[in-house]
């Protein structure tokens, strides 16, 4: 019989997920960012007036945090793994098997993806047991946020791979979507804290539509329905311009 | 005999415009070890790797298993394996963890187990591939290939990084694939190792095959090497004309289809002058004698 996709994605999934935990500075960022990111968050957001958005800076932190381990767990930790198995020639052997590419890309990403979704539970669950959050008010909001955003940031991750040589480069490569994210798309600052014309900009960035369906989904507000469908249309157009990138650019051996 | 692969006026060009593979054919029947031989640069890699369905042709087509094996790669790769000249896997991952991974990405995979024994590496299932020597690395790579009973294997350069034991032990694992039914094909530049597995080869020049057959019908067609250095005073044009010597100063040579007959006129004559033949060095045509010529006469000619 035949393998299935489901077998061959788990396989690999199981191996990446062995690399990760072997790997310390992929388990600090994967396990141990995401907690230092929100204290940093919270802190920050104390000088910060968030009367006009509507929300406290614990709100403000926990939700803006789940967006910022988003991007440490299945961003920053993908583009390293992606880098490390092509320059280990390890995409270059496992393409000669029967795993398709998308199945390779994908199933390397599984570790991550599980990690991402057990974190964005555990930090909406101690907020709401621990620090006052309320639950979720559109839990549709907050699960459809996040998986988009995951999806979103795996191709992210495997476009950056294309243009980083080295797995010591990948912390320089990561870094434009990473500062861009934290300072543009809502993370620190919520955008309705900004002038509306920066706002505006501010909101056709990659992560923006992602921090506003998570935010909308769990404290609520965030506007209409014609403001949430924009959010959801930015994330999926970054989506579809990043799968395209790595369909057209992403490479399977180091260059020589 | 089922044609199990088959190139036809395959050709493969890269961006830029060179062309590594300009219009080969050939089929490899079932059961049968292939070699394709050729000088580094020759377009081997680039041939099997059309073969394997890694890059699609620039020209001609290429059928694996009566698939085209670059656009219907699910029929065919289930049925075959292969080995890279040049391929890796995690580092930290052990040899156990490493089957295990590939076993999960191939169809009827066999034990993890049987699989390590067949290549040598039983006991080392609980090491890491990083702590893998160069040529326990190339069996892991080989034992994955085997890993799914495969129809076809394609070995590119399998020994290459093997020490002297270790290539013994791959021939004997590739000749007792090609008895249970396996076909092989694979690429080296060891004229030995085509010589001791193919039952029949291709040599490969600047992209095309310049001559192919079974080892003895390639040497058959070279013509057999005397040579020897006639004493002071004895000018090569003593020698006997029929035996159409070459002379470079005292050093001569003489090429023959008929080394026997050649021979004997050759040590006869001495004889009867009462020359003493120095260094002299008979030789049938030698697959390694073929492919140098080759080498030699292409790169000349162009």
């Amino acid at each position: 019989m035949a393998t299935t996709t489901t077998a061959r994605m788990g396989a690999l999934g199981r191996a990446e997920l062995t690399l990760l935990v072997r790997n310390r500075y992929a388990l600090f960022t994967a396990l141990l960012m995401p907690v230092l990111m929100v204290g940093v968050l919270r802190s920050s957001l104390d000088r910060v007036d968030l009367d006009r958005a509507g929300m406290s800076a614990v709100e403000a932190a926990l939700s803006g945090g789940v967006v910022m381990m988003l991007i440490l767990v299945v961003y920053l930790n993908l583009v390293s793994a992606y880098v490390a198995r092509r320059e280990e020639l390890v995409l270059k052997r496992l393409r000669t098997g029967e795993a398709s590419d998308r199945e390779i890309l994908l199933g390397t990403a599984l570790p991550a993806v599980v990690l991402a979704v057990a974190q964005s539970a555990l930090i909406v669950v101690a907020g709401v047991a621990l620090l006052g959050v309320g639950a979720p008010q559109r839990p549709e909001l907050l699960v459809g946020g996040v998986l988009l955003g995951i999806v979103m940031l795996i191709a992210l991750a495997g476009a950056t791979a294309a243009v980083t040589r080295t797995v010591e480069s990948a912390q320089i490569t990561t870094m434009p979507l990473f500062l861009v994210s934290a300072m543009g798309s809502g993370l620190f600052v919520p955008l309705e804290v900004l002038p509306d014309t920066v706002a505006s900009v501010c909101e056709l960035l990659p992560l923006s539509g992602v921090m506003t369906l998570v935010r909308a989904g769990w404290l609520g507000g965030g506007g209409g329905a014609g403001e949430l469908a924009g959010a959801a249309l930015t994330a999926l157009a970054w989506t579809v311009i990043s799968v395209f990138a790595v369909q057209r650019w992403f490479r399977w051996e180091p260059r020589r | 005999m089922t044609k199990v692969i088959e190139a036809e006026d395959v050709r493969r060009s890269y961006a830029g415009g060179f062309e590594a593979v300009t219009g080969i054919t050939f089929s490899v029947s079932r059961g049968e070890v292939f070699a394709l031989l050729g000088t580094n640069g020759a377009g081997k890699t680039s041939t099997v790797e059309l073969l394997e369905g890694l890059a699609r042709p620039s020209g001609g087509t290429v059928r694996v298993l009566g698939h085209d094996p670059y656009t219907e790669r699910a029929a065919v790769r289930p049925r075959i394996g292969m080995m890279l000249q040049e391929g890796g896997f995690p580092a930290d991952l052990t040899v156990a963890e490493t089957v295990r991974m590939w076993a999960g990405c191939t169809t009827g995979a066999r034990p993890a187990g049987e699989a390590l024994e067949a290549v040598g590496l039983g006991g080392r299932s609980t090491v890491r591939v990083k702590q893998l020597s160069g040529g326990e690395k190339r069996r892991l790579d080989l034992a994955l290939a085997l890993l799914g009973h495969p129809e076809v294997l394609f070995l590119d350069e399998p020994s290459t990084g093997l020490d002297a034991e270790g290539r013994r032990d791959t021939w004997e694992l590739v000749r007792g694939l090609r008895d249970a039914g396996t076909t092989v094909l694979l690429t080296t530049h060891y004229l030995e190792e085509a010589e001791a597995l193919a039952d029949r080869l291709a040599i490969m020049h600047r992209g095309r095959i310049v001559t192919a057959g079974t080892p003895a019908e390639v040497t058959a067609a070279r013509p057999s090497r005397i040579r020897f250095v006639l004493p002071e005073g004895v000018p090569a044009a003593r020698l006997p004309l029929s035996l159409r010597a070459a002379a470079t100063g005292r050093h001569v040579e003489i090429r023959t289809h008929t080394l026997q007959d050649a021979l004997a006129e050759l040590l006869l004559w001495a004889r009867e002058q009462d020359v003493r033949l120095e260094g002299l060095d008979a030789r049938s045509a030698s697959l390694e004698e073929a492919f140098l010529e080759i080498a030699q006469n292409e790169t000349a000619g162009v």
